[in-house]
């Protein structure tokens, strides 16, 4: 197809577009004026009822925790597919062999400090998420992220520990399984799935929430441990076809 | 006098993120189209904080900053790793 074709297509299906899009933009509510009664709802009986201080775990975790699990499974289902589609025994162990260091020590080191402080403002990501902003997805890609940057500061054979499958994809199952066994306890106990059994404790407090902090923790793990199966299986597939070349150059 | 403020900032927000987008879709090479969209990712991190939404702007943050560019960034070492001679041709085109 040529370029005047292509243009000739583009005009119009952008014209009808845009002016739909126009269309929509116009007729959407003034900014900053919200109508439903959802949020004001929630805002007023989600830490009296559930103990917590982020309303939006809350919400997230237990008054709609039905979808957060589909969400979770969504996520666990990507990681199974990628690693399905990527994992190759051999090739992780040709992966090994590439140890080429950073050749800056000041990078390095502001590096490994990145290490340290990204794991730490993890960690409290994930065990401060129904009191403060945050919670197990933030805290967990970025506890991960931080992981990562031991194979850039360091070398692959570092990041070993953290690439390990036979400890990893456990580890995710425990995530994932973990949230649809606080719900089946509820079930078992003869409430609704993911009825929140647990004691309530105090407000604003790591004791508080009863189950939200449960499945905190398990999508923390689920999400910490599908980061670090994506980064492996990526980095095997994508770092070993260098080998050559490397060894080359 | 928090809320006098909130409005300015806003519209710096959003002034932000549209000027952010057309630099992400105009960079051409795809390895710094990877750096300008971690860094549009961040303007809408501040926008998310201004429009008061700490939750959504941390999740963007760690998505587009950390989650992302790794998947982008392996996949341009693969493709510069097979074909470096015509990656480096395309370059030195002005």
């Amino acid at each position: 197809m040529s370029r005047r074709i292509r243009m000739l297509v583009l005009g119009p299906a952008l014209a009808g577009f845009g002016a739909l899009f126009a269309w929509a933009i116009a007729g959407l509510p003034a900014f900053g004026d919200y109508r439903g009664p959802y949020g004001f709802v929630l805002n007023r009986v989600v830490v009296p009822m559930r103990h917590t201080t982020n309303v939006v775990m809350g919400t997230t975790f237990d008054v709609r925790g039905v979808d957060t699990m589909g969400e979770e499974f969504i996520l666990y289902a990507a990681v199974v597919g990628v690693t399905l589609l990527l994992r190759d025994e051999t090739r992780s162990r040709q992966a090994e062999r590439r140890t080429r260091r950073l050749p800056n020590e000041t990078v390095r080191l502001v590096g490994v400090v990145m290490v340290g402080a990204g794991l730490l403002v993890g960690l409290w990501l994930m065990a401060f998420g129904y009191i403060t902003p945050g919670g197990g997805f933030q805290g967990g890609v970025l506890a991960a992220g931080a992981i990562l940057l031991l194979y850039v500061v360091g070398s692959h054979r570092d990041f070993r520990p953290f690439r390990n499958e036979h400890f990893l994809d456990p580890l995710e199952g425990v995530g994932a399984g973990g949230y649809a066994i606080v719900g089946l306890a509820a079930l078992l106990s003869g409430t609704a799935f993911l009825t929140n059994l647990f004691g309530l404790g105090r407000t604003g407090t790591l004791l508080s929430s009863g189950s939200i902090a449960i499945l905190n923790w398990a999508s923390a793990i689920a999400v910490t441990c599908a980061m670090l199966l994506l980064f492996a299986e990526f980095l095997e597939t994508y770092v070993v076809p260098l080998e050559p070349e490397d060894a080359g150059s | 006098m928090v809320l006098a403020t909130l409005a300015p900032l806003q519209a710096v927000a959003f002034g932000l993120v549209a000027l952010g987008a057309p630099l992400v879709v105009l960079t051409r090479d795809p390895l710094r189209q990877a750096l300008v969209n971690g860094i549009y990712g961040v303007s809408l991190v501040c926008l998310f904080v201004v429009l008061q939404a700490p939750d959504p702007a941390l999740s963007m943050l760690v998505v587009s900053g950390v989650g992302y560019p790794l998947v982008i960034l392996a996949a341009i070492a693969r493709v510069r790793g097979k074909e470096p001679g015509e990656e480096k041709k395309e370059d030195d085109e002005p």
